[in-house]
Order: C-alpha cells, then structure tokens, then sequence
C-alpha cells in the first residue's frame, strides 16, 4: 500500500529556539496523516516539540552534474569562515 | 452494677476492622476496579501488538506499536495497583501472566480480532472515544493511583482517538473497498458498545466512593462524537443490535483464549525467564 502514498520530507525542531531540521521521510495519504506518521516514526523517543512536514515533490534539489560550478569555487575562499573571530563561550547554537 | 468504660475509637481510625466486611467491600470494589481499568488496556495492547511487522506500511506499523506500548504501560501501572489493593503478594505480571480467561474483567470490544486494518480502526475508535471519556472523569479519583494514572493517559488515548478518527473518516470516505470494509469493521464492533456503559453493582458501588466514574453520563457526549466521525466518514451508524455483556463478570467470547495463549506462553513456560 505504501508504494501508492507520496513521499513528505519531515523536519523536527528539537526544542523551543532551535531551527528545524530535517530528519527523514514518511509515506502518507495527506499532509494530515503524514503530520501523524512524522510523529509516530520520529519523535517516539521525546526527539522533538514542533513538527512540518512537506511534500517530497515540492523540494527543489540541486543536479549533481552541476557539483563542479555548484561548490567547488567555495573550496578556496576560507576567509569565508567565521573562524578569525573569537566567539564568547556563552554564545550558543553558532 | 459498673460498667466498662466505653472504647473510643482512636484518632484516625475508620472503625472497620480488616475483618469486617465491609472493609473487605471496600477492597474488592477497588480491586475490581483496578482490573477491568487493566485489563481493558493489557488485551487491547495485546491486540495492537499482533499487527507488528503485519501492518499496511512500516508508519502504521509504528502507530498501532505506540499505541500499543501506551496501553500496556497503563495496565501495568493499574494491574500493580490492582495486586496491592488485593493484598495477597500479586504484582502486576502475576495478574497479566497468571490469570484464565474467566478471571479476566475486560470488556469484550477489546478482546475483538485485529480483522483488517479497517475493523482495528473501528475498535481504536469506540475504545479509544469511551477510553478518553472516562480518563477525563477519571483524573478526578478519589484513589491517587487511578487518578494519576488517568491524568498521564488522558492525553496518550486523546491522542489515540483522533489518529482513530482520521483513519476512520479516510476510509469510510475513501474508495468502494475501504468503504466496504470500513462499515464492515464498524457493524463487527457495534454489538459491543452498550456493555461499555453498563453500571452494574461494582460499578455503582465504585462510582459512589469516588473511585470510579458514573459512565452513562457521558454516554450522550460519546454518542455525539462517534456520530460527528461517522458523519464525515459518510458512514451509516449500524443498526443496534443485542447488546452482548458479561465481560466485566469473567464471561468472554471465544478470541480471547486464544490471545491469552499466545501472551502468556512465555512467561508460564519459562517462569523463572528474565530479559
């Protein structure tokens, strides 16, 4: 039967102030019921306080033929990284 | 001619004596109590554990465990209770593992074969409507195990009822097939409704003390809410038809048996295994 449900993209947020994230998929009829599978499939184990889910479809993903133009030219441009800054030890989720 | 002095009852005192019998009342109210709250959610658990690795897709899969896993975690929390109130050295497991069938108090919808994953959706959802009902009222015991128990369940088995519902109405309001098969399971588990709100002599008794709930009072809301899901659903509520008791009393029907063997196999087998 799961062959003939759609695909739906599930994003958990771990706790108030975290952004979510995604962790994986489920198989489900509607967005209703996908919410439900999310919870059942994901956060059995107290993983999350806030759920979306979104259908697989919907995602626009990059080509991997186009890895080259796509995330080579980063490679060499370290000045990029945050790293020549001295961040506070109180300062999470950086 | 002088008489003894009168004996007081010291402070705090319920003047009934372990012996008298209506302290043992008393127990046996509660004890029954504690075994037909128990039992209901151990068979039922018990059932939602059989669809395991069974199910339509591995996220139903997963549903029916979780609510299956819920259900067992309330029983053993009642059917503990259930030993203390007796008094006589059984724990939970003794009375989940070590009990036949005409010991069992449980209701007989719960007892009800898994049938399709229509006829399951059909049971979680009268079970689970009267099951919430009930923990609502519940929470308000005058026994502090039930009503803490009932407080921590209430949203386990609200949350049961919904995913029921919405299985319910997808079905129902689906194709010609889960249509079928839908009112199919509906008319399986709809003889068994009324016995959910029999009050007889336990019962009272139990909701007289505070210990329990008076059931028919919520039956109109009950009705209220399976009749708004069937609505949606576009399903016809079945006919009533005899209603079929006793399982409150021990009397079961010929599934549950085979259930019992199969749950308590293990244990009896090999009592002295651990895991």
């Amino acid at each position: 039967m799961s062959k003939d449900w759609p695909l739906w993209e599930v994003f958990v947020r771990a706790k108030g102030g975290m952004s979510h994230r995604h962790v994986g998929s489920v198989h489900a009829p509607d967005a209703e019921i996908a919410l439900r599978h999310a919870r059942d499939t994901y956060t059995r184990r107290m993983e999350g306080v806030s759920l979306w889910v979104v259908p697989s479809a919907q995602i626009v993903a990059s080509d991997p033929a186009d890895d080259g133009p796509m995330f080579e030219p980063a490679e060499d441009k370290i000045y990029r990284h945050p790293t020549f800054y001295d961040i506070p030890d109180d300062v999470k989720h950086i | 001619m002088a008489s003894l002095p009168p004996i007081d009852v010291p402070t705090g005192a319920t003047g009934k004596g372990a012996f008298d019998s209506s302290a043992e009342e008393a127990r046996s109210v509660l004890f029954e109590t504690l075994l037909r709250l128990g039992d209901d959610s151990l068979i039922l658990g018990q059932r939602l554990g059989e669809w395991c690795g069974h199910a339509p897709s591995v996220e139903v899969d997963l549903s029916l465990a979780n609510m299956g896993l819920d259900l067992i975690g309330q029983a053993t929390h009642f059917l503990n209770a259930a030993g203390a109130a007796e008094g006589r050295g059984r724990d939970g497991d003794a009375l989940a593992f070590h009990r036949d069938v005409l010991d069992f108090r449980n209701c007989w919808l719960v007892e009800q074969p898994n049938g399709d994953f229509a006829q399951t959706m059909a049971r979680q959802l009268l079970f689970s409507t009267w099951q919430q009902l009930l923990f609502e009222r519940l929470t308000a015991s005058t026994d502090e195990t039930i009503a803490a128990v009932a407080a921590k369940a209430v949203k386990e088995v609200t949350y049961h009822a919904e995913l029921a519902s919405e299985w319910v109405i997808r079905l129902g309001d689906g194709t010609e097939e889960s249509r079928r098969r839908m009112q199919d399971g509906l008319d399986w588990m709809w003889r068994f409704v009324p016995e959910l709100f029999e009050m007889d002599a336990v019962a009272t008794e139990a909701a007289a003390r505070g210990i329990g709930a008076d059931v028919v009072a919520f039956r109109a809301d009950y009705d209220a809410r399976i009749a708004a899901v069937l609505a949606e659903a576009t399903l016809a509520a079945p006919k009533d038809q005899r209603p079929i008791l006793g399982g409150r009393r021990g009397h079961h029907g010929e599934h549950l048996g085979h259930l019992l063997a199969v749950m308590q196999f293990l244990p009896r087998t090999y009592p002295d295994a651990t895991w």
